[in-house]
């Protein structure tokens, strides 16, 4: 019998400093893998926590993690060469096929870009599938920037707003994502989807400023964060009512997702 | 006794020396407690307080092996014994997955059934529908097993309990009570409840090195609880449930309302009381579920009103 909780070790073939407080792991692995899923990562010692995909890539996956928690510093200690375990993909994904050929609207705060980086990275390099890409990621300051180079690549082909809670700074505009959702012109849209991923207070403060600005509630999709100790539907720290968040999401539609009361 | 044991490891409800009665192994049937309910329920002899999932072991994972070939025979009664197919459910069904750890052990369980004389204190398991089991091998009476004869089953309980009739129409209403406000200082947040539940299945891992120096070590997963308030705190200080009354109305409605609408057949909660008699605040489980059933009415009238 197939022992759904027993990790598989993986070789890290390169770890990138995004900030000081967050790497990026590229790891050997040859899984398919869907935008917006995610893997079990553990180091042992120290203990498991679900982490989104964020690139994926001929032979390798890419995991962006923040330095927080017990198991996060864990992880900071390894380098190339190193093994990390881990179990997935688990998850649903964004609904990829139904965004092509209309607009996206891309929303993010924080480490929220790495959970959609794979499918920005997808469209970046089939910019024909998609009719318009606007990609708006705030951070919290000047020195919590992720990936910088995707960020600068994207607005070659999408249309950008990146932003800084606080400060103003080169190629960033100050304040919250949610006061730049004004500037999307979901009117003038026939058809589009909006994908909302970051902390719970952000994904709910741009979905509520999204359908303020005349969006579809239907048309919005947004990925959930909770705290997991299997990712199999047997720990019960995801449920949020009736819904598994392992299993079931990570992505909601926001029809289903304003309903969900924690 | 001493052929069962050859065959069997025997648990049943027993006095243990700081007076609690809790499941245990027994070397005579003489050691069963059967006038008391016992404050703990039967679900640690298969779902471990603590168990060791995998070792860490130069570099790899190595599954733990069950310590005992034989089969388990539990001394349970019918809320129990019903209790461990809400188990089943979320270990075997939930997900499409069966859980290795939890099936090893369940595979192996047997039960016989303890008779209830009449219903205990805060016992409400006529209301749940767990009173009745056909699951058993045999019945404990006159301190031997009896495979002949037909059970008596509890008819009536000192405490009766109505179902709230919550439905998608009222289900945010009573979310969004401002009962549950009240539980923000009444409960302490302590999991005892979730502890003696025969039926409460979360759990949280924890990694246990043997030395400083190398990775050998092992994870555990260990009872959890939805009570505590690190339950749902993710890394970062972000806690979707910060507050008391959001965990007691988590814990309250999976008991009674989404477990059964997510699985179909029953309530999770099977009305064993435990809960309640183990609160250190006094809350008593079944009547904020009364009184769930009076609000669910009362939202149900203003909802017909409205209309």
């Amino acid at each position: 019998m197939k022992n759904v909780l027993m990790p598989a070790p993986h070789r890290i073939l390169s770890v990138v400093h995004e900030t000081s407080a967050e790497y990026t792991f590229r790891v050997e692995c040859s899984d398919t893998v869907e935008h917006g899923q995610f893997y079990v990562l553990s180091i042992p010692k120290i203990g498991e926590a679900p982490i989104s995909v964020s690139s994926r890539g001929e032979g390798y996956l890419e995991f962006t993690i923040r330095k927080v928690g017990r198991l996060t510093e864990g992880i900071f200690g390894l380098g190339a060469g190193d093994t990390i375990f881990m179990r997935g993909p688990y998850g649903n994904a964004f609904p990829v096929e139904d965004f092509k050929g209309r607009d996206l609207v891309v929303i993010t705060g924080g480490t929220g870009l790495a959970a959609v980086r794979s499918m920005l990275q997808h469209f970046y390099a089939n910019p024909g599938e998609i009719k318009s890409l606007t990609l708006i990621a705030g951070f919290r300051n000047k020195d919590s920037v992720l990936f910088r180079e995707d960020l600068e690549r994207f607005k070659e082909r999408f249309k950008t707003i990146y932003c800084l809670d606080d400060t103003e700074a080169e190629g960033f505009k100050k304040g919250l994502v949610t006061e730049y959702i004004r500037d999307v012109p979901f009117s003038a849209f026939s058809d589009y989807n909006v994908v909302i991923v970051g902390p719970p207070e952000m994904i709910s403060f741009s979905a509520k400023e999204c359908l303020m600005r005349g969006a579809d509630e239907g048309r919005i999709w947004v990925s959930l964060e909770r705290k997991m100790s299997c990712s199999v539907g047997k720990c019960g720290h995801c449920k949020i009512g009736g819904v598994y968040v392992c299993l079931e999401g990570p992505v909601f539609n926001y029809a289903e997702a304003k309903n969900l009361i924690d | 006794m001493a052929g069962l044991k050859e065959k069997y490891k025997v648990y049943a409800p027993k006095r243990f020396p700081n007076g609690s009665i809790r499941y245990g192994e027994i070397d005579s049937l003489s050691e069963i407690v059967v006038d008391e309910k016992s404050h703990f329920s039967p679900k640690e002899v298969y779902l471990p307080i603590a168990q060791t999932i995998f070792y860490f072991k130069d570099s790899r994972c190595e599954e733990s092996r069950p310590e005992d070939e034989r089969d388990i025979l539990i001394f349970a009664r019918a809320c129990d014994i019903n209790a461990i197919e809400r188990l089943d459910t979320i270990f075997l069904k939930n997900g499409g997955t069966e859980d290795a750890y939890y099936k090893r052990l369940r595979e192996k369980v047997r039960f016989v059934l303890i008779e209830c004389a009449g219903s205990f204190d805060g016992c409400f398991c006529v209301s749940m529908g767990t009173n009745e089991t056909g699951n058993y091998m045999g019945i404990l009476r006159d301190g031997k097993i009896d495979t002949q004869s037909e059970p008596v089953f509890v008819r009536e309980n000192k405490k009766a309990v109505k179902i709230p009739d919550i439905d998608e129409s009222i289900v945010k209403d009573v979310f969004g009570l401002e009962y549950w406000r009240g539980f923000d200082e009444e409960c302490a947040g302590c999991g005892r409840c979730t502890a003696v539940c025969p039926t409460c299945s979360c759990f949280d891992t924890i990694d246990v090195i043997y030395n400083e120096t190398s990775l050998d070590g092992e994870r555990r997963r260990v009872w959890g609880s939805c009570m505590r308030e690190d339950f749902a705190a993710m890394a970062g200080s972000h806690n979707v449930r910060k507050r008391a009354g959001d965990r007691m109305r988590f814990k309250v409605m999976h008991k009674i309302y989404d477990f059964k609408k997510r699985f179909g057949v029953s309530h999770m909660c099977v009305g064993c009381g435990r809960c309640g008699a183990r609160c250190p605040r006094d809350i008593v489980f079944s009547d904020i579920v009364n009184t769930l059933a009076d609000e669910a009415q009362k939202l149900k009238a203003k909802g017909g009103a409205a209309l």
